[in-house]
């Protein structure tokens, strides 16, 4: 997203921009510096290996064991895998949980559109609305789910009060099963629109104004310029945004599991069946049911999943990703 | 780290005793279980902190050498932490245990068999009800001493049965006494219901599987009772309600608890246990409009009942202080002082406190279903067909599939999980 003079003189030529090639250049040498910065990622990178990549190892060990509730584990092989393979319970979640990533990147248009009107130049306040498109961000996701489900409660809540005016009768949004995954897509869209409208916005205001003015030149029109200028130089931000967003929703769990209900009332919910996510599965059976090791089999089955997804979307991106 | 502040504060609280301590007679019947220790006592219930810290205070009076320190831990946390903290090797000395957990725990070792003890001290077992006995009894050896039980009960709203001229509910009325008075209280069109079929085991359909004649587990724990018709008219009590409009769906129960609906008036009855004095007793609504029935009888009569026992860590430091401990809380002297805070204390004979204390309401339903009251239902790893119960049962509420063919799956899943604990 950082433009530098050479790029945009280089790029001045042809819009969109020609294919990535200034990173290769930097030539390395000063092996002395690489020391330096080697010593000082040091402390991260001993973080995330302890923190991060360890339990990761250990997770992929134990999936292959039956791991009692207190330690104490035992080799099973690939039982766990066979279990996994064979139970509808987690194609289910596994279908949800696409469904989620897949309907979750509905949020990238519309923050596109939020920070596109954010971002002319004549518009006034436009720290107030950034701040309250940024709220929901800052704000615990266990709050925001508690705040959703008493506006989606069908009987008391505001969402149905608001369609009763137009004699609308809405349903109990997140217990029927027909309605509870869009109700909870909506949630979680609108929860990351103040991130991705930030992200947006930055992008936005890296693209030179110069590119806007020779368009309008060349006789570009609003529209012209927005698909000719605007949406090619933004791809950058638009893939980041889009690997961020599908990685997120495969991970989903805490507004699913603070809005499907409290405690026992989520697993009496009779949409339950249509939310479950596969981390909420997993969570499920590593502590409600004590059958880790299967547990910790979903989530390197959630692994390998995000992994695949995130490969595909890096070879998508050489396609329609202009770095500038 | 945690461990080191408690070895710290175990020395500190030695170091203060051995300078106060130093006339006090030696009256302890057990050896070693007046040797100085300080024992971490985990419980989950913040409103029962203070009674808990007065019962540990009232213990070092006894024993000036054994501190307790009562550790909180949310009940949402509670279980968690206490895994991992078995897993570390960090347990707490003594703890809050419940029925569900009590077989799981017992069968991996990680609470000590009292039985030896409660032989070597001559405790009589009788003074608890004999189904929390049951319920902490595992392969033939008690694992804890019984704290507290609790019995549920009908509550319900006199100001509603009133108005729709419904005699209130009193002991021996029937499950058909229950659907005439059920049908009366009903308006689906006003959103008013006579109860709402939640999909509980210890409220709901446990109770009136038992009174139906069925069981939900066999007596050794290696059987499911789903696929018995008894039980399988236990369940469709509830699903009736529901497809006869006389309660909510679950849909509207998954918004709404039914707490939340009968402490707004739209619910005649509110099948709950002992516990909800305290909630009812505070509410603005229900203080005065409430009060308690015994559960009608179906082929029998029955109620489950339930407590909590204080369990001893397999792997404490100070296995005698711990017992001895144990040994106080299940004692007449504590449960006295328990009743008159806290929940009905399982000293039988001691409960008239806890009835002086919540006057406001018929509480003597809760004692006096005692005598008919069937022990929770659990096995070694109840959760894992807990969890199977919610599945199979919300299919069946919703009307998704009759209730038979709900009832036999969740039977044969039952099983194939109670065959692999």
């Amino acid at each position: 997203m950082v433009m530098t003079e050479e790029g945009i003189a280089a790029d001045r030529a042809a819009v969109p921009a020609p294919a990535p090639g200034g990173r290769a250049r930097r030539p390395r040498r000063w092996t002395a510096e690489a020391g330096w910065a080697y010593l000082l990622i040091a402390p991260t990178g001993l973080g995330l290996a302890v923190f991060y990549l360890w339990p990761v190892l250990q997770t992929g060990y134990f999936s292959f064991t039956e791991w009692g509730p207190f330690g104490g584990h035992e080799w099973v092989g690939l039982d766990n895998y066979r279990a996994l393979a064979a139970d509808t319970e987690v194609r289910q979640a596994l279908v949800n949980t696409l469904l989620f990533a897949l309907l979750g990147l509905l949020g990238i248009p519309l923050a596109i559109v939020f920070a596109a009107l954010l971002n002319r130049p004549k518009l006034r306040g436009v720290s107030v609305y950034r701040a309250l498109f940024f709220i929901p961000v800052v704000t615990m996701p266990v709050a925001v789910a508690m705040v959703w489900r008493w506006l989606y409660n069908g009987d008391f809540g505001l969402v149905n009060q608001f369609l009763s005016v137009f004699g609308v009768e809405g349903p109990h949004w997140i217990a029927d099963p027909a309605t509870a995954l869009y109700a909870l897509v909506a949630v979680c869209i609108w929860a990351g629109l103040g991130y991705n409208i930030v992200v947006f916005l930055a992008g936005l205001q890296a693209i030179p104004r110069e590119f806007y003015e020779a368009a309008e030149i060349d006789g570009a029109g609003p529209v012209a310029q927005f698909r000719r200028v605007t949406l090619p130089l933004l791809s950058p931000s638009i893939f980041f945004v889009s690997v961020l967003s599908v990685i997120g929703s495969l991970q989903l769990f805490d507004l699913v599991y603070v809005m499907a209900g409290s405690g026992q009332a989520a697993r009496s919910n009779p949409a339950m069946p249509r939310i479950q996510t596969v981390v909420g599965l997993f969570y499920d059976k590593a502590f409600y049911t004590n059958d880790r090791g299967y547990a910790a089999a979903i989530v390197m089955a959630l692994l390998v999943l995000i992994v695949v997804f995130t490969a595909i979307q890096f070879r998508l991106q050489k396609r329609w990703v202009h770095y500038g | 780290m945690w461990k080191a502040v408690r070895t710290g504060a175990a020395v500190m609280a030695a170091a203060v005793l051995a300078v106060t301590v130093a006339g006090c007679g030696a009256d302890e019947p057990t050896a070693g279980a007046d040797e100085k220790a300080t024992l971490s006592y985990a419980v989950w219930d913040k409103n029962q902190v203070p009674v808990m810290e007065e019962l540990a205070a009232a213990f070092t009076e006894d024993h000036p050498n054994i501190t307790v320190e009562v550790q909180l831990t949310p009940w949402a946390d509670y279980w968690t932490k206490l895994r991992a903290a078995v897993t570390g090797g960090a347990a707490p000395d003594v703890f809050w245990m419940n029925g569900p957990n009590v077989q799981l725990y017992a069968d991996n070792g990680v609470i000590m068999p009292l039985a030896d003890k409660v032989a070597e001290a001559k405790l009589d077992l009788g003074v608890y009800p004999k189904a929390l006995v049951d319920l902490y009894t595992f392969e033939g050896k008690i694992y804890g001493l019984p704290k507290d039980f609790d019995t549920v009960g009908v509550w319900y709203n006199k100001e509603l049965f009133d108005a729709a001229g419904v005699k209130h509910p009193a002991a021996g009325w029937t499950w058909d006494d229950f659907k005439a008075a059920a049908a009366k209280l009903s308006n689906p069109a006003k959103g008013q219901y006579a109860v709402g079929a939640n999909i509980a085991g210890q409220e709901y359909f446990y109770n009136t599987i038992y009174q139906a004649g069925g069981n939900v587990i066999s007596a050794d724990g290696k059987k499911s009772g789903y696929d018995d018709p008894a039980t399988i008219e236990g369940l469709r009590f509830w699903t009736d309600l529901i497809k006869n409009k006389q309660s909510p769906d679950l849909k509207t129960m998954t918004d709404t608890h039914p707490i939340q609906l009968f402490e707004s008036g739209k619910l005649a009855m509110y099948w709950g246990g002992s516990w909800n004095v305290t909630e009812f007793g505070n509410n603005e609504y229900t203080k005065t409009r409430v009060d308690a029935a015994p559960l009608p009888t179906g082929v029998k009569q029955a109620t489950i009942i339930h407590g909590l026992a204080n369990v001893v860590s397999a792997k404490t430091k100070y296995p005698a202080q711990a017992w001895e401990f144990v040994k106080f809380l299940g004692s007449k002297p504590a449960a006295e002082i328990l009743g008159k805070k806290g929940p009905i204390p399982a000293y039988t004979g001691t409960q008239d406190a806890w009835l002086a204390a919540n006057a406001k309401f018929n509480g003597k339903v809760f004692l006096d279903a005692v005598s008919y009251a069937v022990p929770y239902p659990v096995s070694r790893n109840t959760a894992a067909w807990n969890d199977e119960e919610f599945k199979q049962l919300t299919k069946a509420y919703t009307g998704e599939v009759p209730v038979e063919q709900a009832a036999k799956e969740l039977a044969t899943q039952m099983n194939a999980l109670l065959a692999k604990e």
